[in-house]
């Protein structure tokens, strides 16, 4: 089983320095592609290896790619981002990658640019990823350096700057246009699409965000090909992906495993299965913006199309584990009372809504509620569905709210008829 | 023009519009608030949500915001769609969640976007049953009362303050459902446009503070549709009225000249009218007892103007029906503007060349789509800012259009076009003495003198016109300027050039003409506007009188004369010394006016003369657009009325008989008309005052005007008969025509569920266009073809003088202004007066910031504290001009500076 993002990612071990990188294999990507392929070929090779965003999304990469304007007639300049704003509660796939092996990420990011031919980068960064900031700003120093960053890199004529932003800790600026704001020194909120950022984006130029993970991806498929990528997977979504297990299970963590190993697998093998005295009443697959699964879905393939047809979705693909001494309104209540402050306060539902189904929550978990409350709720999660509200973070509080009615409605109602929580 | 299907009709709508736009235009209702007609759409408020269907077989649809799809051909959408109606409640019932309720006690109540929406949507039942958040007001001024309880999170104040008007001190702060509208900290708005807030915000955040001291609810207003009397541009207005007080002016939509807002000047400089310094009774001051009947004054009056010569002294303050009253009166040899000869010198240049009809003057509406605009000396900012807010529009449009060239983006996609276009700018070039707001937008921002800047308008209009002759040793930065210049207004397709009187600098005009010339072809709409110095100092420049130094100089060898001055403070346009010498040497001196002032202290008769609002009326605009105000009140007290209706009781008098005499307004622009060929067609500024529609006049009040038989309960239980308008077809009742008037009689705006002033939209065939039956004023010049004539005669470089400064007006958007002032909110943000001078020049007379400063020309002298100015050129002084109580200076000579 190969683990290309992570073989080299050693728990306890500082970060691979650019000489260590480049001894494993790094850069040698890089050089290859300027040395051999047009822009164009590389976009090609990605859209065949079928990448997908590792962001939740699920887009083909190199399909995205591809809607950004090339040749000499292209808007100037176009920007490359690396999207490393992990605020998705219970996820912490691309800490990993950025503490652990830094130039992994860069490479990306400068075949990426290469392949879209954009002159300046970013990696807009979680703020509290203080470690991770360090570390890429050594990391990219060295890049610098060696002459992987810069102008004319490798005689090529092609050339990259990078910068590294950090946030300012809005939960908003994972959403791309979100992000592009907040760069571009504004408000975060989200942009209307169409126009998409691949035509007007940063300071309105063509402009490609790609997830981190999505992005340390791309070396190892022009290494190895878009077959090999393809081929380590268990399904039809292409490569591996870091899976992660939090919750009350012996051994939570995150790992680099092939595409399409079931939710058992997971939990029962990898996390260690549940603590003792705990069984699991529910799952959020791929972060607290996707609907819970149950028991019943433990053998589900963890991929985009499986995770959605048991109603819910792959996400991040780091799952966060409810027990069964866990009260399911105040562990839903905790979720929305994260979205409704997380809210930008653009658009009204989101703004509105989501403050009023905190409240009702928490209402209900102090043992206040009344029967007409899951009405609202109710009401709540169907109005604020995508294409009602302005951007997708409503819409994504919604799914574990309308699927904790749907799986533990016994829990709500016993709250309002006993006046208290059960638990 | 693109079908759409509405609820399974179809429909043809414009293409290019977005479905909210092409629904309301085609009178459906439709809620929204994030949108604005004039600032576009963000689809933030998720109001306008409608269904839209992939075709006729889908029944599912799905929910879009209207605001945000384009009209295509084909396309099938439902407004009734059930899901649409509930989503469209439920917007209500969230925004609801935190809204205070508080109607009674909201100066908003009863002309609010909110109220009108909701009722719209149906939401009427509470569910939320949680604690509202709350804010902490803040103090903004004295001219926008806050109130942040009650917002709804639109965004259009921002959307307003900062992206349209340019304005950095209002912003959005917080997130999620705690997000604020307001400044960083407490203090004065300082755009001067703020006062549009009340009227963008569709709640009552944002209110008049001034109608808050003497509040009364839309739907009480006696209200009419007026002009703005406070700068050249003549913006639209309404002006409303209660108990015989002005408690406030809204924006009139007109799509040539202001469309959706106004200045703040406009907006608050009406309390002039409820002034406690009105003249308020005629005035015989030869008599023991003053104060005088009508009978004693025109007993008094008869003997003046049939036994004396007559003297008349116009004032471009003063509507076209009273300066061509007194002109009937006095005889046309001896009527006189009542302005100095510079100025009526350089303002009749200026009316000449646009009747010459060679190049076009434009209107705001045509400046706002400008792609290129040049600025020659004139601070608009000050003199004109409704004009500085539409070039701002021309240099983000243009930007806008540019930027969007090669996109599919459509012009209503306001965020996505911003995003796009960034920090472009279209091309502006403001060449001025000192810096202005405006030069944070422009391309080119360069300080001169006018000279010098009239020589680098010569050095354009050569280069675009080898005609010209080049103008020489200019520096090499003004050679390049004047390069890029040229350059880009031959690259545009609606260049304007703008210029104005305020730098006393007839070669500025000359300049600007030149350019225009050179730029108008066939294929080329090149525009010129001169900024003039009053409401209607065109209409008085027009007339073609003598200036006032003629007069005086009449007086002086004919000292039997009667002299009426006409709504004029003579020491305002002329030096003190001059003044007064005319003044004592009229043998009798009736003056009339609305305020007292130190012109009418010397009165020896003194007439009551009705204020804008107490008037009816018409004023040229520095286009050449006639527009016609209409009364708003009928005074209590009797004696004010209108200087035309004076003056026509006068004739009257004169003639000792009635017969063919004009008494009405529309008497006075049909017999203007033909006595004055330059007026020809201005009589159709107004229909005839019998003008009817279904027989019904257009009431002033609201259907809902509430008190008409309890309000004067207190002083008399018999209800008295409505008064009656003679001059035109508006009346004094809530009966009459309840349709849509013609657009320049409209009161109001109000359609059934729309009482906010956003019923604009049912007045408009297209939205943000014409409005229907759109009268958008008269235009007074004509294009017309003959053989062009350039000025050649560039100035000389200005070399400063030993020992003499150069003295020009400094206008301050607050301050310059004659009545402005009695607007207590407005006095409070007025700056001191000073005189201003360069670095160099101070530093050589030993001068700091704030020492007293001598103006002295010959006898006259005057102190003002100094300002330090870094960028004004050296040689040349700038005064604070028409403030309160300061006299003319000697404007645009050489003066001595002391300290």
């Amino acid at each position: 089983m190969e683990r290309p993002l992570t073989k080299n990612i050693h728990a306890g071990r500082q970060p691979l320095s650019l000489k260590e990188y480049t001894t494993t294999g790094g850069y040698i990507a890089l050089q290859q592609v300027l040395k051999n392929n047009t822009p164009q070929e590389v976009q090609q090779l990605v859209q065949k290896s079928n990448l997908k965003g590792r962001g939740g999304a699920g887009f083909n990469t190199g399909m995205k790619w591809s809607f950004v304007p090339m040749g000499a007639d292209a808007p100037q300049p176009k920007y490359l981002i690396a999207n490393a704003d992990e605020m998705e509660p219970g996820t912490f796939k691309d800490r990993l990658l950025l503490e652990g092996n830094p130039h992994q990420l860069i490479e990306g990011m400068i075949i990426a640019a290469y392949a879209i031919q954009a002159n300046i980068s970013y990696v807009f960064l979680r703020w509290a990823y203080k470690k991770a900031a360090r570390v890429l700003e050594q990391s990219i120093h060295e890049a610098y350096e060696a002459g992987w960053l810069g102008q004319n890199i490798l005689g090529s004529g092609f050339s990259l700057n990078m910068h590294l932003h950090t946030g300012a800790g809005r939960y908003m600026c994972g959403e791309e246009t979100a992000l592009l704001n907040a760069l571009e020194g504004k408000r975060a909120t989200p942009r209307a699409k169409p126009p998409f950022p691949q035509v007007s984006g940063l300071f309105g130029k063509p402009t490609i965000v790609n997830n981190v993970e999505t992005l340390c991806c791309v070396p190892h498929i022009v290494n190895n090909g878009a077959e090999w990528f393809q081929s380590l997977s268990y399904s039809e979504d292409s490569g591996t992906k870091i899976y992660g297990v939090s919750g009350k299970v012996n051994n939570p963590g995150a790992w680099e495993l092939p595409i399409g190993v079931t939710m058992r697998e997971l939990i029962e093998e990898h996390a260690g299965g549940m603590k003792k005295g705990y069984r699991l009443k529910g799952v959020l697959p791929g972060g607290a913006s996707t609907d819970f699964l149950t028991e019943q879905h433990l053998d589900i393939k963890m991929d985009f199309k499986s995770v959605a047809a048991a109603g819910s979705r792959l996400g991040t693909g780091t799952m966060v584990v409810m027990d069964d001494a866990t009260c399911p309104v105040g562990f839903v209540h905790n979720l929305q009372h994260f979205f409704a402050q997380e809210s930008c306060g653009w658009c009204t539902p989101c703004r509105e809504g989501l403050p009023w189904v905190e409240k009702i929550l928490l209402s209900i978990e102090k043992g206040e509620g009344k029967q007409e409350d899951i009405d609202l709720l109710q009401m709540h999660t169907q109005l604020l569905g995508p294409g009602n509200t302005f951007c997708a973070l409503a819409p994504g509080a919604m799914e574990p709210l309308q699927s904790a009615i749907k799986y533990f409605r016994d829990d709500f109602d016993r709250h309002i008829r006993e006046q208290k929580c059960p638990y | 023009m693109p079908t759409i299907y509405i609820d399974n009709k179809p429909y043809e709508v414009k293409a290019g519009k977005n479905l909210l736009e092409a629904s309301l235009s085609l009178g459906f209702d439709l809620p929204y608030f994030c949108w604005h007609p004039a600032m576009g759409s963000v689809g933030a408020c998720r109001q306008c949500a409608i269904k839209i269907f992939k075709d006729e077989k889908d029944t599912n649809g799905k929910i879009v915001m209207s605001c945000m799809e384009s009209v295509k051909d084909g396309l099938r959408m439902s407004i009734t769609d059930s899901t649409a109606q509930a989503f469209r409640a439920q917007i209500i019932e969230w925004l609801m969640t935190n809204h205070p309720h508080d109607c009674p006690v909201c100066d908003e109540g009863g002309s609010c976007h909110l109220q009108d929406m909701t009722v719209m949507t149906g939401h009427d039942y509470r569910r939320f049953q949680f604690k509202k958040r709350t804010h902490i007001n803040q103090y903004l001024g004295p001219l926008i009362h806050h109130e942040m309880n009650r917002c709804i999170q639109c965004y259009r104040c921002v959307r307003f303050y900062r992206d349209y008007a340019g304005g950095d001190d209002l912003n959005v702060f917080g997130a999620h459902h705690h997000v604020y509208f307001g400044r960083e900290k407490d203090g004065v708005l300082q755009s001067p446009f703020s006062g549009n807030l009340a009227e963008v915000c569709p709640t009552g955040v944002f209110t008049d503070k001034t109608l808050k001291k003497h509040y009364t609810r839309k739907w009480d207003l006696t209200a009419a549709p007026s002009v703005c009397h406070h700068c050249s541009l003549g913006c639209n207005i309404i002006a409303g009225e209660r108990y015989g007080k002005v408690r406030c002016v809204v924006n009139r939509y007109n799509s040539s000249v202001n469309g959706y807002f106004l200045c703040d000047k406009g907006r608050y400089g009406y309390e002039f009218v409820n002034s406690v310094n009105r003249i308020t009774e005629p005035l015989i001051r030869t008599l023991p007892v003053e104060a005088v009947d009508e009978a004693t004054l025109m007993n008094h009056l008869k003997d003046l103007v049939t036994l004396y010569p007559l003297i008349g002294i116009g004032s471009p303050r003063a509507s076209v029906e009273s300066n061509f009253a007194l002109m009937q009166l006095v005889g046309k040899e001896n009527f006189y503007q009542g302005v100095s000869g510079d100025t009526a010198y350089l303002e009749g240049r200026m009316t000449d060349l646009l009747q010459q009809g060679t190049v076009h003057s434009v209107s705001l509406k045509e400046i706002e789509s400008a792609d290129a605009v040049l600025v020659l000396g004139e601070d608009i900012w000050h003199t004109a800012p409704v004009m500085a807010l539409a070039v701002r529009q021309s240099v983000m449009k243009t930007a806008a259009a540019q930027a969007t060239q090669q996109n599919s983006l459509a012009a209503w996609h306001d965020a996505a076009i911003k995003e796009l276009v960034q920090e472009q700018k279209g091309f502006l070039a403001n060449i001025t003495i000192l810096s202005s707001p405006l030069d944070s937008i422009s391309t080119i921002a360069m300080r001169n003198n006018p000279d010098n800047i009239a020589r680098l308008g010569f050095a354009i209009a050569h280069l675009l016109n080898a005609g010209i002759p080049a103008v020489t040793s200019l520096t090499e930065k003004e050679m390049h300027a004047a390069k890029h210049i040229a350059d880009a207004l031959l690259h545009a397709q609606r260049p304007v050039v703008i210029t104005g009187n305020s730098c006393c600098n007839e070669a500025l005009v000359k300049a600007a003409f030149n350019i225009v010339q050179s730029l108008s072809t066939p294929q080329r709409k090149a525009g010129i506007s001169f900024v003039f110095p009053e409401c209607n100092s065109m209409g008085a420049a027009l007339m073609r009188a003598s200036s006032f130094e003629a007069a005086a100089e009449r007086v002086r060898t004919d000292n039997n004369c009667t002299a009426i001055v006409l709504e004029n403070d003579l020491y305002r346009h002329v030096p003190a010394a001059k003044a007064d010498a005319f003044l004592s040497q009229c043998k009798n001196l009736v003056v009339m006016d609305g305020l007292h002032n130190r012109t009418t202290e010397k009165a020896h008769v003194l007439i009551p003369a009705a204020t804008f609002a107490e008037a009816d009326g018409t004023l040229v605009n520095n286009e050449g657009r006639a527009q016609h105000f209409y009364q708003v009140f009928m005074p209590v007290n009797t004696h004010i009325k209108e200087s035309w209706r004076w003056l026509g009781e006068m004739k009257t008098m004169q003639a000792k008989a009635s017969n063919g005499l004009q008494q009405h307004p529309d008497e006075w622009l049909a017999k203007l008309e033909i006595t004055l060929p330059q007026f020809a067609s201005i009589a159709k500024v107004m229909p005839p005052r019998h003008f009817r529609i279904n027989g019904q006049a257009i009431p002033r009040e609201p259907h809902r005007y509430s008190g008409r038989t309890a309000m004067y309960a207190n002083l008399g239980v018999s209800e008295p008969k409505p008064l009656q308008d003679d001059d035109s077809p508006l009346t004094y009742t809530m009966e009459g025509y309840a349709g849509i008037p013609p657009s320049s009689m409209i009161p109001y705006f109000w359609a059934p569920g729309w009482n906010s002033g956003q019923a604009v939209n049912k007045y408009q065939h297209e939205i943000g266009a014409a409005l229907r039956e759109e009268n958008s004023g008269i235009c007074l010049f004509a294009s017309k073809t003959g053989a062009l004539q350039f000025f050649k005669d560039s100035p000389e470089a200005f070399v400063p003088r030993p020992g003499k400064h150069l003295l020009l007006p400094q206008y301050q958007l607050f301050g310059s202004g004659e009545w402005s002032m009695y607007s207590e909110a407005i006095s409070e943000l007025v700056p001191e007066a000073a005189i201003i001078l360069s670095k160099k020049d101070a530093a050589d007379l030993g001068a700091v910031n704030g020492t007293l400063i001598i103006i002295e020309k010959n006898d006259f002298q005057y102190r003002l504290p100094l300002v330090i100015h870094d960028e004004l050129c050296s040689g040349i002084v700038l005064a604070s001009a028409g403030f309160h109580g300061m006299p003319a200076l000697p404007w645009g000579s050489w003066v001595k500076l002391n300290v």
